[in-house]
C-alpha cells in the first residue's frame, strides 16, 4: 500500500491537491483538497447588489461570465425584474461562446496531454497523418507538408533541450495508446485551437467590452442596439458575431468532434474507469422563452439518482430541504456543530484551519482537510457538469440531446452505460459543445429577427433605482457553468447585500467527505482507477481532468457576522 | 549541465519561419513595446542574438484571468513566443507535468539559471495565519514566492491581484491578501488590470526581453508606456463629455447614440490604463465602447471606491495636464452638481488642451514615456 500525493494538480484552474491510496496497482481510497481561499462572500456584505456581478465574476477567469450571469439572475429574482428578450438572447450568446471556447481549451490544452504523447509525434509519418486527417473531416489544413512542418517544430523544440511546458511529463508512459500519427494530429490541433480560441471569444468583447471578465448589468445587457449608429451594436458588430459563430461551427464539427471520437476510439477501456457517483444534478440553462420559464431551457433542470434514467427528480433552489452545505471535513466551523448541513440562505462559516502547518508532506484526512465545503442535494452527493447535463437532458426526453448522444455512442460502438466513466465525461463535454455551437446560431438568428422588426430593447429600467426596491428581498440565481450546476443566493436588506452565498460546480465535485463519510465526485471516481507506476500517476490526472477542475471558484468563505475564530497574525 | 538556449531567430528558423516572417515579428514586437521605428534594427539584433530566457509563472490567490488574457494575445507569432520562444518552464495552467514532477521543473530552473530567469506572479499572497490560505505542494505561497524571487533577474506582477491585492484585498481583506511588491524587494514591474490587456502583457515581456531591462515605471511600479494616460483622456467618447452629452439611463436614446457614460458611474476619469488606445481582444472594443462604464479595474482599491454605478462627484482639473503620480486614485463619491457645472465650463483653455492632447496622441510626446520616436532607451 502506498500513498500518492499529486500537488499541484496542473492544467486546471486553481489549487488542488489529491492524495490517493494505491494497493496492487489500483486506487483504493482518495482525498481531494482545495488549498486556497480568498473570502468573496464576506467581502460582498454591505455592497450594492447591482455591483455583485462584477465581484463574483472574479471568482473565476477561466469560466469568466458564469458568475456574473448567476449573480444578475439572483438579484433580478430577488427584486422581481424580468429582462427584455434581447438581453436574454445576448446573455445566451455569451453563454454559448463561453462554453465552446472553454470546452475547446479544456480538451486541447488542459486534458489532451493526458492522452496525447507529444514526444511520440516525432516518429509519425506525416503522410499517414494527412491521410488520417482527411478521412476524419473536411477541415482544410491536412496536407502532408503541413504536418511535416508541425513535426519539425516539435523536433526543434525537443532538440533545443529546453522543453518548457512539456518538461518532466509522463511521455512514454505505457498508458499512452495513440499511434504516433494520431499524436501528431493532436499536437497540430493543440496549436490551431490555441490560435482559434482567441477569435471566438470576441463575441464577449462585442457585447461586454472585453474578455476575460466582460461586463454584465442587472436588468438587461449593458450594450444598446442601434443599426443607425456607429457607437452601438450595429450591423458591423452583428456581422462579426455571425462570422465567429460560423467559424466556431466549422471548428467544432471538423476538428474537435472528429478528434474527440478518434482519440476515444483508442481508449475505450476508459469507459469502464472513473464512473464515480451515480447521482447527477443539473439546474438547466439556455432559456428559449425566459429564465423564469425553466420548461423552455435547452438544458433541462433535474436530478438523477442511482443512474436511473427513467426518473428525473425536480430541483428547487429555494427549498431549504434540498441543497445544504456541510463542513465535517472542511476548515470551517458552524455555530450549531460541525455535523449539521445549512441551506445557503442560512449558511454560516468561520475559518477553522486545523491542518498541518506548512511545509507538510501529508494532510490529516481523518479530520478536516480542505477549504471546500461539501454540498449535498437531499443528503446525496451529486456529480455536476457536462455528463450530468446530458444525462438529465437525455432522461428528460430532449430529442436534440438524445440524437447527439446516440449518434456518438453508435459511432464508438458502446452502450449508454459507457457514459458513466472518465471517457464518458470527456465525451459528454464534446457532445454538448456540438449542441451549444448550433444553438448559438439559433439565438443569433432570433436576435436578428427582433432587430429586423425594430425591437432593439436591451434593458428593463423599471426597478434599476434602489428607491423602488422593497426593504428586504432574497433571491437565487441558477445557471449551468461549463463545469456544472452553479447557483448564487442573495439576501438584500436596506438595499444592501446582507448575505451572499455561492455554491459552484467544483464545490460539488471536488469537495471532501460529508459528515456521513460519503465521498464527493473526485474521490469516488478515483476508486478502482489503475495506476501503472505510482511515480507517474498519469491515470489520476485523466480522471480528475475529466471533470475540468476549477478550484478558485470552488473555495469560498462566508461569515455573516464578521466573526473569526482564529486570532489573526501577520507574518 | 547548463544548456545554452537557442536565440529567437534560431528558434524561429528551427520552426520553419522565414526571415521575412521573423522581421515582421520584430516589427510587431517593437510596436507593442512602444518603440518607434528607429528601434527596429536594435530589436532585430536583440532577437537574433539573445538566448531565450527561462520564465517561471507562479499562481497564488487569483482566478487565472491573467493567464487567460495572456493567451488572447492578438498576434500569432507572439502566441508562439509565449509557448516556444521564451522557455516557459513552470506554469500550473499549461504545463504537462503535475505534482512533484512539476515542482521539479520549478526547482531545476531556479538552480540552473540563478539570476537569469524571469519570474511572473499571478495572484496575491495571503499573509494572515502563517499563510495557510494558499498552499501549493504543502508549502505556503509566501514561502514559494520568497524563494523564487531571490534568484530572479526580473519580477513581473501580473494583474491587479499581484499588483494591488484586487478583490481578495477588498475590505475586510479576510486572508491578508498582499501584493507582491510588499513582500519582496524592488523592483517589481506591476501590470495591473482585472485582467491586464493581453497585448499589454506581451508588450511588457517583449520590452524586458528585447531591451534587457525594465520599461520605465511610474511611482506605482507600472510601465509608463501603458499606464500614463487616463482612460478618460484617450476615450473616443471624450468629445461627448466635453459637449455635456451624457447617458442618463441604460439603453436610453443617449446610450443608443453612444454618449459619455460619466453619469452612469464610469471610472475612466480616475483610471490609468491603455484600454481606450490598445483596446481589447485584437483592438476590437473596450468596456465603454460596448456601453458599460469603466469600473477602474487597474486601480489600487478599485473595489472599495464606492458603488460602481454612482458617478464620480468631481475629479481634479480636466486631467490632461495631470499625471498618474500626482492624482493616483483620488476619487469622490458624493453627489455634487459637478457634471452640470462642467457642461457649461467648456472653455478656450480646455479646447486648447484637448487639441494639444490629440496632437500628442498622434505624434507621441517627447519624454513622457508613452512612446519614444527616437528609438533610444526610455531612460
Amino acid at each position: 500500500m502506498s500513498r500518492i500525493v499529486v500537488d499541484p494538480i496542473t492544467r486546471i484552474e486553481g489549487h488542488l491537491r489529491i492524495e490517493a491510496v494505491v494497493e496492487n496497482g489500483r486506487i483504493t481510497d482518495a482525498y481531494s483538497s482545495g488549498t486556497m481561499i480568498r473570502g468573496f462572500e464576506k467581502i460582498l456584505k454591505g455592497r450594492d447588489p447591482r455591483d455583485a456581478w462584477a465581484f463574483t465574476e472574479r471568482a473565476c477567469g477561466v469560466c469568466t461570465t458564469v458568475h456574473a450571469l448567476a449573480s444578475v439572475r439572483a438579484v433580478e429574482d430577488a427584486l422581481g425584474i424580468v429582462v427584455p428578450k434581447n438581453a436574454e438572447l445576448i446573455r445566451n450568446l455569451m453563454f454559448c461562446a463561453q462554453y465552446v471556447q472553454d470546452h475547446v481549451i479544456h480538451f486541447y490544452h488542459l486534458h489532451a496531454l493526458d492522452w496525447v504523447d507529444v514526444v511520440s509525434a516525432l516518429s509519425a509519418n506525416p503522410d499517414e497523418t494527412s491521410r488520417l486527417a482527411q478521412s476524419l473531416s473536411a477541415w482544410p489544413k491536412t496536407s502532408p507538408a503541413y504536418f511535416t512542418a508541425i513535426q519539425q517544430r516539435v523536433k526543434a523544440f525537443v532538440d533545443s533541450g529546453q522543453l518548457g511546458i512539456f518538461a518532466n511529463a509522463y511521455w512514454g508512459h505505457p498508458a499512452y495508446k495513440l499511434p504516433p500519427e494520431v499524436n501528431l494530429l493532436g499536437v497540430a490541433h493543440y496549436l490551431e485551437a490555441l490560435a482559434w480560441q482567441k477569435e471566438l471569444i470576441k463575441i464577449h468583447t462585442v457585447f461586454g467590452g472585453k474578455n476575460p471578465h466582460p461586463n454584465y448589468l442587472v436588468g438587461g445587457a449593458p450594450c444598446s442596439i442601434n443599426t443607425d449608429e456607429v457607437n452601438a451594436i450595429n450591423t458591423e458588430r452583428l456581422a462579426l458575431v455571425a462570422r465567429l459563430i460560423s467559424e466556431a461551427i466549422d471548428f467544432v464539427e471538423q476538428v474537435y468532434i472528429p478528434d474527440l471520437l478518434a482519440v476515444a476510439s483508442f481508449y475505450t477501456d476508459w469507459a469502464a474507469v472513473g464512473g464515480g457517483l451515480s447521482n447527477y444534478l443539473a439546474y438547466g440553462d439556455l432559456p428559449t422563452r425566459s429564465y423564469n420559464d425553466p420548461a423552455s431551457f435547452k438544458f433541462p433542470r433535474g436530478a438523477i439518482l442511482g443512474r436511473n434514467l427513467s426518473e428525473v427528480h425536480e430541483v428547487n433552489g429555494r427549498d431549504a430541504e434540498e441543497i445544504k452545505e456541510y463542513i465535517a471535513h472542511s476548515w470551517y466551523s458552524y455555530s450549531g456543530g460541525d455535523d449539521v448541513g445549512l441551506h445557503p440562505f442560512d449558511g454560516e462559516t468561520e475559518f477553522n484551519f486545523t491542518g498541518p502547518r506548512p511545509p507538510f508532506e501529508q494532510l490529516d484526512v481523518d479530520g478536516k482537510y480542505s477549504w471546500l465545503k461539501t454540498p449535498r442535494w437531499r443528503e446525496h452527493p451529486m456529480e455536476v457538469g457536462p455528463l450530468a447535463r446530458l444525462l438529465v437532458g437525455y432522461a428528460s426526453g430532449s430529442t436534440e440531446i438524445q440524437e447527439v448522444v446516440n449518434d456518438a455512442l453508435g459511432r464508438l460502438g458502446v452502450p449508454v452505460t459507457a457514459l458513466f466513466s472518465t471517457l464518458g465525461r470527456t465525451a459528454a463535454r464534446g457532445l454538448e459543445t456540438r449542441l451549444v455551437v448550433h444553438w448559438m446560431k439559433e439565438f443569433y438568428d432570433e436576435l436578428i429577427a427582433n432587430v429586423k422588426i425594430g425591437n432593439t430593447k436591451t434593458f428593463a429600467a423599471e426597478l434599476w433605482d434602489p428607491s423602488t426596491w422593497p426593504a428586504d428581498a432574497q433571491g437565487v440565481g441558477l445557471s449551468e457553468a461549463p463545469r456544472g450546476a452553479l447557483a448564487h443566493w442573495i439576501k438584500i436588506k436596506d438595499r444592501q447585500i446582507d448575505n451572499y452565498q455561492l455554491v459552484v460546480p467544483s464545490t460539488w465535485n471536488a469537495s471532501p467527505r460529508d459528515a456521513k463519510g460519503q465521498r464527493s465526485s473526485y474521490e469516488e471516481a478515483l476508486l478502482g482507477t489503475p495506476v501503472a507506476d505510482p511515480e507517474q500517476p498519469l491515470e489520476i490526472l485523466r480522471t480528475i481532468h475529466s471533470f475540468d477542475p476549477c478550484i478558485a471558484c470552488a473555495v469560498h468563505l462566508y461569515d455573516p457576522d464578521g466573526r473569526l475564530v482564529h486570532k489573526l497574525r501577520f507574518c | 549541465m547548463k544548456t545554452m538556449p537557442l536565440s529567437y531567430w534560431q528558434a524561429m528558423q528551427a520552426r520553419g519561419y522565414s526571415r521575412r516572417e521573423f522581421l515582421e515579428f520584430c516589427s510587431y514586437a517593437a510596436a507593442v513595446a512602444g518603440l518607434g521605428s528607429g528601434a527596429f534594427s536594435r530589436v532585430v539584433e536583440a532577437f537574433e542574438t539573445k538566448p531565450r530566457p527561462p520564465v517561471l509563472w507562479l499562481h497564488f490567490q487569483e482566478c487565472t484571468c491573467c493567464s487567460e488574457s495572456f493567451i488572447r494575445s492578438s498576434h500569432p507569432v507572439v502566441a508562439d513566443i509565449v509557448l516556444d520562444l521564451i522557455s516557459l518552464d513552470y506554469t500550473e495552467t499549461l504545463q504537462a507535468a503535475a505534482g512533484h514532477q512539476a515542482e521539479k521543473c520549478l526547482h531545476d530552473t531556479m538552480e540552473k539559471y540563478p539570476g537569469q530567469y524571469i519570474l511572473l506572479v499571478e495572484g496575491s499572497v495571503p499573509v494572515k495565519d502563517d499563510g495557510v490560505y494558499c498552499m501549493i505542494g504543502g508549502r505556503t505561497a509566501l514561502q514559494i514566492v520568497e524563494e523564487a524571487a531571490a534568484g530572479a533577474a526580473a519580477v513581473i506582477a501580473w494583474g491587479s491581484c499581484a499588483s494591488n491585492g484586487c478583490i481578495q484585498g477588498a475590505s475586510p481583506n479576510p486572508t491578508g491578501a498582499t501584493p507582491i511588491h510588499k513582500l519582496i524587494g524592488p523592483p517589481v514591474i506591476n501590470v495591473p488590470g482585472c485582467p491586464p490587456i493581453a497585448d499589454v502583457m506581451t508588450g511588457v515581456i517583449t520590452h524586458l526581453v528585447v531591451l534587457g531591462h525594465a520599461p520605465e515605471l511610474d511611482s506605482q511600479g507600472r510601465p509608463k508606456s501603458f499606464y500614463s494616460r487616463r482612460v478618460h483622456d484617450t476615450c473616443y467618447r471624450r468629445a461627448y463629455y466635453d459637449a455635456g452629452l451624457f447617458v442618463e439611463a441604460w439603453d436610453d436614446e443617449s446610450a443608443r447614440k453612444g454618449f459619455c457614460l460619466y453619469k452612469m458611474g464610469c471610472r475612466g476619469p480616475v483610471t490609468y490604463n491603455a484600454c481606450s488606445v490598445t483596446r481589447w481582444n485584437g483592438n476590437l472594443s473596450y468596456p465603454i465602447q460596448s456601453g458599460h462604464g469603466c469600473i477602474g479595474c487597474s486601480e489600487a482599491n478599485f473595489w472599495d471606491n464606492g458603488p460602481f454605478y454612482q458617478h464620480l462627484a468631481s475629479f481634479p482639473g480636466f486631467g490632461i495636464e495631470s499625471t498618474a503620480d500626482t492624482i493616483g486614485t483620488i476619487i469622490g463619491v458624493g453627489a455634487v452638481a459637478g457634471v452640470a457645472a462642467h457642461a457649461v465650463s467648456t472653455n478656450l483653455r480646455k479646447r486648447k488642451l484637448i487639441r494639444e492632447h490629440i496632437d500628442e496622441s498622434v505624434r507621441g510626446p517627447s519624454g513622457t514615456g508613452v512612446s519614444n520616436p527616437k528609438g533610444g532607451e526610455p531612460r
